[in-house]
């Protein structure tokens, strides 16, 4: 074939070279199949899904759906591993798909563990033994029909024909896929792209609750807006950052800011422009603060949590949050290090606003869904900490804390599914009064997961917070200590209200019931309750996994 | 590899909390007896480590060293000291008693609903803290304290919150509103304490990874490294250092004016879990002031030191006289509790070999006694169905036995001469007035005001006309005698021969003592005639 090449090119040699100074030729993309293999997988699955959803019939949809994701995910995974084997997370870190992809430890880390994630996540959406059967089918938490006005005479009909929203599944890797590329961009038009390939399904499934689903819709509507304008100044930036540059490839802003470059003739009026810089770099990071849901890019996420259906919420607040630290780790310690003087005392400032106002907000919250969506705000402050500290250390404790975050979360909000009353879940903080004598073992298993999210030792929650703390102290961020240390407290005091509610109080007459759930959301819940204690016992593995994905490529 | 001794004694009560918590709720005595069992054993392991450990030998002996979490620097690190020991017999000691005064504190009311199991969590929660605290004991690595120090808060915790007293002056749901606001605020006050040692934990790190080149908390690598120089905090670090650790263990410990969780806490929990927060959980916070702030920090600890010792003045002061107006019997056991601390505080912090051996010793003598007091109290409480002063008298005409048991508990507690707590309290107002005489004759106050609470107490409780109520007061029932005689023949033995105890302490103490580069001060005062009687000998 590079015979035939260099044939062809021979007819013209002169004239091309001519014209390689002026427009360079446009090379023939080299794509690495097999490093990109694992995204390629979910895109695949993703792919079929759509296809059975449009020719399977209806009643072989959800084991179809289910098989294709669970398998697609755990082939992506087995992918990943392989990968990792070979030395792509260490040695062999290389930049795949013409610049655009980072197949790298960070990458690789992050990469597994959302597809683990959305896993786990694949349980909690097939989940079918809570909802009371209705009209003789078994039903999950999406909606019969998404297209159905809410409470219409469509919607009943499509409730009486049993009809389940199968559609989730694909809409569910599709977005993996584009968590998974997230973290992995290594130019910004592949992290934009990646941005809204992940963000548009998530929009969808907010809005497809099977109870609430005005609340639903609204809240879809209300991440759609504010995802669509945090979308719009993220492009911005990064328009802004070209601007400056002359390329939008990390390395080529890395070198740029570095000075080590070789500039464009016809850029040379804006390259180097420190403006275009700072508000180009501030515009990108904005956009990336918003979906991992900082302070003051927040004010979406109390309400979306609240609204989408459960399981989904729990997938959002785990995978997101790992895609997007993922992502901002990159920028921020490949694009930008050259720019640490300036960026830093803005992360400062963000991770304390971040801390605070998460645990003082959540101080005051009455519904289950929204004080655990202010808790993740809170977390996201903690995880600041560890970014800020610019050092391998740092990366790896952020990578070690996502890892103990996302599976606390994804259990604990699989709990919440199972507290159910008349009207669907009971997410009302003073239903779950007395639910530790009615259920211990739910609330004791609850319990577990918010003294892992307050940071109590022999959790995995306080061997993450001591990670990243560490990290930051170790950068010379002491006071950031303290202040995550003091929020920290405050956090601890709203856990501890729910356990005295749960253990302390006199359980309702009118309480809610705990639904038995099948062994998809009990290995859901599981496996959130194994991470929280061998996290917190013996993280000594992870830590070292994590550690040694701690090295960026560029 | 030796016999992990160390690791097994905190082991057992763990293995203890599980296997009791997983015994049917129907055999609810059965869960009982097989935590009784455990703690048991735990109390033979106590005894033999107790038989191991050679006073001269070793600073820490029956050590072991595992890798833990490398990635932070923090070893699996045990050992015991001469201080150690002795309060991980005291605990072993105790939580059997604790058990048998707390046998029916935990029996359900109603037994309709079988997913309920209060027995098996009671006595589950209690091993629990056991081991906990006993691991916290024999730690010789900062990290692994802290986790121990914390992580014993949750079962602590759910003790306090789930298991009150039935006994309260109001109502069915205020005393659940009272109980949980008690449970809350013990949490809460050592939550902040322990997280602001979190912060200086890390900072600990920082600086041993910043100087060493790997960060670490093993306590004798980092007094060695300090020793020979490798290690220097400057004044700054060490102090700030020092103030994060030492507010964690005054909040413990509690030392005025961190110490209002403590009357809530032990107002509301039935009297063996009070006797577990103020003899076994809190006495970690006075043994980590002794063992981290002045080992760790000598510099900062005596920076320190004139305002700690005013503090501790201030706590045994106003703890004595708020025990004087109390009319709750537990609110005034905790804190005359808090005025003991004071002076086991003082006695640390004074810094003389006297002083120091006397804290120790307190630390032992006031986990007996108080038990002793709050146990018997217990008893009483639980006869009447009331724990307020007034609602007693004339239980000695009825009670006999029980008067004359609290009767010896509040003797103790006053360190009547002849038992337990008068040497260790006389050691550390000896101690005390060697190197600071103002604060000595300030502290002696206390004792005073000890004999008057303690005496009215007795008296408005068991003399005078039998009070309504009071009539058909049973006496104390075996199971009772069995836990109270064998605490006031250890005061009584305490009193009299302390030697035993003192031996084994005596040599940690000398050696905390010249971490911190301190000696006794030389005596001030020369007798002429012994002087003279010296010369004449020569």
């Amino acid at each position: 074939m590079s015979a035939t090449a260099a044939a062809v090119h021979s007819l013209w040699t002169t004239r091309a070279l001519a014209d390689t100074a002026a427009t360079p030729a446009i090379p023939t993309p080299h794509i690495e199949y097999a490093q990109l293999s694992p995204v390629l997988i979910v895109f695949g699955a993703a792919v079929l899904g759509v296809l059975i959803e449009a020719f399977a019939p209806r009643a072989a949809r959800y084991a179809g759906q289910l098989a294709v994701s669970v398998v697609g995910l755990a082939a992506a995974f087995a992918a990943l591993v392989a990968l990792a084997a070979d030395g792509y997370a260490q040695g062999r870190s290389h930049v795949a798909a013409m610049g655009a992809v980072a197949v790298d430890g960070p990458a690789l880390f992050l990469q597994g563990t959302i597809v683990l994630i959305a896993l786990v996540a694949t349980f909690t959406f097939a989940e079918r033994r809570l909802d009371p059967v209705a009209h003789g089918n078994r039903v999950d938490s999406f909606a019969a029909q998404g297209s159905a006005v809410p409470g219409g005479e469509q919607e009943q009909k499509a409730v009486r024909a049993g009809f389940t929203t199968t559609e989730v599944f694909p809409l569910l890797l599709f977005a993996v896929a584009g968590m998974m590329i997230f973290p992995a961009a290594d130019d910004l038009l592949t992290l934009f792209v990646s941005l809204e390939v992940f963000s548009l399904p998530l929009y969808l499934l907010c809005a497809l609750a099977r109870r609430r689903r005005l609340m639903s819709q609204e809240a879809s509507v209300k991440y759609f807006l504010l995802g669509a304008f945090s979308s719009a100044i993220l492009l911005f930036g990064i328009a802004l950052l070209y601007g400056y540059a002359g390329t939008v490839s990390y390395g080529g802003i890395a070198d740029v800011v570095d000075g080590t470059a070789k500039l464009t003739p016809a850029l040379a009026n804006t390259t180097g422009n420190d403006a275009l810089l700072l508000i180009g770099g501030a515009m990108v990071v904005m956009g990336l603060l918003f979906k991992v849901a900082a302070v003051p890019f927040h004010m979406w996420t109390p309400d979306v949590y609240q609204g989408a259906p459960t399981p989904v919420t729990g997938f959002m607040a785990a995978a997101v949050k790992v895609a997007a630290f993922g992502a901002l780790l990159r920028l921020l310690y490949v694009v930008l290090p050259g720019m640490r003087w300036d960026w830093r005392p803005v992360m400062w400032g963000v991770a304390i606003v971040t801390m605070v106002v998460g645990a003082i907000i959540a101080v005051t919250q009455t519904d289950v869904k929204r004080l655990l969506a202010y808790s993740s705000i809170a977390h996201a402050g903690f995880l600041l900490t560890g970014v800020i500290a610019v050092s391998p250390s740092g990366v790896s404790s952020v990578l070690f804390y996502l890892v103990a975050y996302s599976f606390v979360t994804l259990g604990g909000f699989a709990v919440v599914t199972l507290v159910r009353d008349a009207g669907g879940e009971a997410t009302h903080l003073s239903k779950w009064a007395g639910l530790g004598r009615r259920s211990p073992l739910l609330a004791a298993v609850f319990a577990v997961f918010l003294l892992s999210f307050a940071g109590i030792p022999l959790t995995a929650g306080f061997s993450g917070k001591f990670a990243v703390f560490k990290a930051a102290a170790q950068g010379g961020a002491v006071p950031l200590v303290v202040v995550g240390v003091i929020s920290s407290a405050i956090a601890a005091f709203f856990y501890i209200r729910v356990i005295v509610m749960m253990f302390f109080q006199e359980p309702q007459p009118q309480g809610p019931t705990v639904a038995i759930p099948s062994p998809l959301t009990s290995t859901a819940i599981a496996l959130g309750v194994a991470v929280t204690l061998v996290l917190g016992v013996a993280p000594q593995y992870f830590l070292d996994l994590a550690g040694k994905a701690g090295v960026f490529v560029r | 590899m030796s016999f992990p001794l160390l690791t097994v004694t905190a082991v057992v009560p763990a293995a203890g909390a599980v296997v009791t918590a997983a015994v049917p709720a129907a055999r609810r005595t059965a869960a009982k007896w097989t935590a009784l069992a455990f703690a048991l054993a735990t109390l033979v392991l106590a005894a033999v480590v107790t038989a191991r450990f050679s006073p001269g030998g070793a600073r820490y002996q029956l050590t072991e060293s595992h890798a833990w979490i490398t990635a932070f620097g923090v070893r699996y690190e045990l050992g015991v000291d001469g201080i150690a020991v002795v309060l991980v017999l005291l605990t072993a000691v105790l939580v059997p008693f604790v058990m048998l005064a707390g046998w029916h504190d935990a029996d359900p009311l109603e037994t309709s609903d079988r997913r309920w199991r209060p027995t098996q969590g009671f006595f589950a929660l209690i091993l629990l803290v056991e081991a906990m605290v006993v691991i916290a004991f024999e730690s010789t690595d900062v990290f692994l304290f802290y986790v121990f120090f914390e992580a014993m808060l949750i079962p602590m915790y759910f003790l306090i919150g789930g298991f009150g007293d039935q006994a309260g002056a109001h109502g069915e749901d205020e005393q659940a509103r009272q109980r949980s606001y008690a449970a809350v605020k013990f949490l809460l006050y050592n939550l902040v304490g322990g997280l602001v040692m979190l912060a200086a934990v890390i900072g600990l790190y920082a600086v041993t990874a910043h100087q060493l080149g790997a960060g670490t908390f093993s306590l004798p690598q980092i007094l060695h490294d300090r020793a020979n120089g490798t290690l220097t905090l400057s004044t700054t670090a060490e102090r700030w250092i020092f103030l994060g650790f030492f507010f964690a263990f005054a909040v413990k410990a509690p030392l005025w004016p961190l110490h209002t969780w403590l009357p809530n806490a032990m107002g509301e929990s039935t009297a063996p879990v009070a006797v577990l927060i103020t003899a076994v959980v809190d006495k970690v916070g006075t043994f980590a002031m002794l063992r981290y702030c002045l080992q760790l920090f000598p510099a900062a600890s005596k920076w320190a030191t004139p305002v700690i010792l005013v503090l501790a003045v201030i706590g045994i002061i106003y703890g004595a006289l708020l025990a004087v107006g109390q009319r709750d019997i537990k609110r005034l056991i905790a804190y005359a509790s808090i005025s003991h601390f004071g002076f086991i505080i003082l006695g640390i912090f004074a810094m003389t070999s006297q002083g120091q051996s006397g804290a120790t010793l307190y630390m032992v003598n006031h986990g007996v006694s108080t038990a002793a007091l709050l146990l018997v109290a217990g008893f009483l409480i639980s006869r009447r169905g009331s724990r307020r002063i007034a609602d007693f008298g004339g239980v000695q005409k009825v009670a006999p036995l029980l008067a004359g048991t609290f009767l010896v508990g509040g003797l103790a507690t006053l360190s009547l001469p002849g038992l337990g707590p008068f040497v260790s309290e006389f050691l550390v107002l000896v101690g005390t007035f060697t190197r600071y005489p103002a604060l000595g004759v300030i502290a002696t106050l206390g004792i005073v005001l000890a004999a008057l609470y303690v005496l009215v107490l007795y008296q408005r409780t068991m003399t005078g006309p039998v009070k309504a109520g009071i009539e058909g007061m049973k006496d104390l029932k075996v199971r009772e005698l069995v836990v109270v005689a064998p605490l006031i023949a250890l005061l009584l033995f305490l009193g009299v021969y302390p030697k035993p105890v003192t031996d084994v302490i005596n040599p940690a103490v000398k050696d905390t003592l010249s971490d911190v580069h301190r000696t006794d001060p030389p005596p001030k005062v020369t007798v002429p005639a012994v002087a003279a009687a010296k010369e004449n000998a020569k």
